[in-house]
């Protein structure tokens, strides 16, 4: 009888600890070194309430690899903990199939909506009025990173925005730097196009027009003609240096042998690896220096529904934890984004997020493309532009194209 | 009049006539209701998951107003054209040389077969590395001495495609070389002796006697060999990924693209529907007067 007991006990013991505890995988593309740095932060906090972070890291900018695998594992029935997905139109159909988690009570009990800012960030995580994802940080593509040495190796003071420095490109080349840097893959070549040669030159309103009230006569027109011209200027400057992935071009620039890459903000995660100060080894130019607005990108995480309710609890204590104060500190310091919420204290922020603060606190926000635009019209955009950027095509070429891609985009 | 003549025709056989119906089954059920599923929603505006919205032919409006629809098929149609043409001819060169009774022509023949047995990722990430000009044949002629040599194709968007060809035919005509070398051995002694003693040259005996006796060999090489063609993915994701820009993209990673990375599935069923038409329609007659007619009595 004693032994029964004792042995009943232990059982019991053994199926409560079992209750909290659970094991999450989570799935996200975060493999590059600053990156990966950060997604720790994440991993560290979920290890230390007792439940444990099983990494389901797929490499692949943008998620070109991981959002095929999740999208069909999720149809087949193989959820995993949480898994990252750029928000947006990405995951309408899903949501629309009940595949994911609904946040929507956790969100009310925890007060998202009062500190998350800019509060179009949930927004953009809402279906039907009902909440379904976390967003975790705001990336923002409008950035050019400059290496500060480069330029002074050319003779040439670090331009302050992008027309001085085409006219400083003649220099660097003599100088033996490249002066672009841009990775092979489409998504690069068509964000730098579409997100920010067209913002910034073209202005934000010309932008929302096309982007978000797909305006093909816009896109046709004299504003987005004079983003091609310089987009055509930007393929010849890239063309001394030949790179893949987007954090080997910010390595070029870093060690000198490009002087400037358009990129997201990201790109300051591989700055941060690096051991390179903002403002002193390297200068960012928001906006390209010509008009300084950000779009709201981002990335956040879904919790597929799962049928074990411990999971179930795990999953919301992440979520919860990943919007908490001290993770978002600590993880959008270590990734280069800025947090989702306006009450968090970044005193240890750098030149460039300070930068960054400042626009979202001026309001100069613009919604991203991948909350306007479907995959399937972003597809078609990449596909034009590698096209583009891989051969001879004139401007007007392929502003037409563009144009009449912009007028079927649903 | 048939089963009146014959009326234990469907009896015959009994046995493997059940043991083969659950593969029966698989087939028809599998491939035959998949492929009609497929070519149902490719008149759908379904996204990211199949929904029954009917749209008509707009699906297959946009692939052939989409350019990189017509650079895949253009660059299918040099790849299998050149594909087919240089494997075949490559293949049976090199059988009819082996099949001089040559010493160790067991080594030759595991050593053209052996690219055979590598998958298509591993023969493509071989061949980016061989023609990389940093550190492949470029480099290693260049540093023979040879300065000025230039080749790496997979850099130039005109010759892309022909890099990967090469790739191909690598892997592809070892393959094509062992049928024809058993269909060689399979020639009869005293067709050669005929031949010589009439005075005939070899190669005519080859060109007018030997292949045309060879025909059911060729019929399977060319099968072979085009469904590969038609297939090819693997090969070019390892190899190129599609680029430069989208000189080597092919219609099987449309199709893949379309469904996983845009969320378009009504894209990639219709563009999958108008890949099986391309076979139905060079395929389908062909092999009902290659296979058909031998049935009927010839």
């Amino acid at each position: 009888m004693k032994h029964l007991t004792k042995v009943l006990a232990t059982t019991a013991l053994v199926s409560a600890s079992a209750a909290t505890a659970a094991e999450l995988e989570v799935v996200h593309w975060w493999t590059s070194g600053g990156e990966a740095a950060a997604v720790a932060e994440f991993a560290k906090a979920l290890d230390a309430t007792g439940h444990t972070w099983v990494d389901g890291a797929i490499a692949g900018g943008g998620g070109t690899n991981a959002i095929p695998a999740v999208v069909s594992r999720l149809l087949g029935g193989d959820p995993m903990g949480a898994t990252q997905f750029n928000h947006g139109r990405q995951t309408e159909d899903l949501i629309q199939e009940g595949l994911f988690l609904d946040l929507t009570d956790l969100a009310e009990q925890e007060g998202w909506r009062d500190f998350v800012f800019p509060s179009s960030l949930l927004d953009s995580c809402t279906y039907d009025g009902r909440l379904y994802c976390v967003p975790v940080n705001i990336h923002s593509w409008q950035w050019i990173w400059l290496n500060n040495d480069a330029f002074a190796k050319a003779g040439t003071d670090v331009p302050s925005n992008w027309d001085e420095f085409v006219a400083a490109a003649p220099a660097l080349r003599e100088a033996g730097v490249a002066p672009l840097a841009v990775g092979s893959q489409a998504w690069q070549q068509a964000g730098a196009i579409t997100e920010v040669l067209a913002v910034a030159i073209a202005g934000p309103e010309a932008w929302e027009q096309v982007n978000v009230a797909k305006d093909a006569d816009v896109a046709a027109g004299p504003a987005y003609a004079a983003v091609f011209e310089a987009a055509a200027a930007a393929r010849d400057l890239a063309a001394d240096i030949t790179v893949t992935d987007w954090n080997l071009a910010t390595a070029a620039v870093i060690e000198g042998q490009a002087a400037a890459q358009i990129m997201g903000d990201w790109a300051q995660g591989e700055f941060a690896v690096a051991e390179a100060v903002a403002g002193e080894d390297y200068t960012c130019l928001p906006g390209l220096g010509v008009n300084p607005v950000l779009s709201l990108g981002g990335d956040a995480f879904y919790f597929p529904k799962n049928s074990d309710a411990d999971v179930e609890a795990a999953q919301l204590e992440l979520a919860s934890l990943m919007i908490s104060k001290e993770v978002q500190v600590d993880f959008n310091l270590k990734k280069g984004s800025l947090p989702v919420r306006g009450d968090v204290d970044l005193s240890a922020a750098n030149d460039c997020m300070n930068k960054g603060l400042g626009l979202l606190a001026d309001g100069k926000i613009l919604a991203g493309a991948n909350i306007a635009l479907s995959q399937d019209t972003i597809g078609q955009v990449n596909d034009l532009i590698v096209q583009f950027w891989n051969s001879d095509m004139s401007a007007a070429e392929v502003q037409e194209k563009y144009a009449g891609i912009i007028a079927r985009a649903d | 009049m048939a089963s009146a003549t014959r009326p234990n025709q469907l009896l015959r056989n009994m046995s493997s006539k059940i043991a083969s119906i659950p593969m029966a089954l698989t087939a028809i059920v599998i491939f035959v209701g998949c492929t009609l599923w497929t070519v149902a929603y490719s008149f759908t505006g379904s996204r990211l998951l199949p929904r029954w919205r009917w749209v008509g032919l707009d699906q297959y409006d946009r692939l052939w107003d989409t350019d990189r629809w017509i650079i895949s098929m253009q660059n299918l149609a040099i790849y299998g054209f050149c594909m087919m043409a240089f494997s075949l001819f490559l293949g049976f060169l090199m059988a009819a040389l082996l099949d001089q009774k040559i010493r160790g022509e067991n080594v030759f023949r595991t050593i053209f077969l052996y690219p055979y047995a590598l998958s298509f990722v591993v023969t493509g990430l071989t061949w980016q590395w061989m023609l990389n000009p940093s550190f492949g044949l470029q480099k290693v002629v260049r540093d023979w001495g040879w300065e000025s040599f230039t080749f790496a194709p997979l850099t130039n968007p005109d010759w892309a495609i022909y890099g990967v060809l090469m790739a191909g035919l690598w892997q592809g005509t070892g393959l094509v070389m062992v049928i024809m070398l058993a269909g060689l051995r399979g020639i009869d002694e005293d067709v050669w002796k005929a031949a010589r003693v009439d005075g005939i040259p070899a190669w005519k005996t080859y060109v007018y006697i030997v292949i045309p006796m060879m025909r059911p060999i060729f019929v399977t090489a060319i099968v072979l060999v085009a469904t590969a063609i038609i297939k090819v993915f693997d090969l070019i994701v390892a190899q190129t990924q599609g680029g430069p820009g989208l000189a080597t993209e092919v219609p099987a990673k449309y199709v893949y693209e379309m469904m996983f990375r845009n969320q378009n599935l009504g894209q990639g069923f219709a563009a999958s529907t108008m890949m099986l038409c391309f076979v139905l329609i060079i395929i389908v007659p062909w092999s009902i007067y290659e296979f058909g007619g031998r049935r009927n009595g010839r």
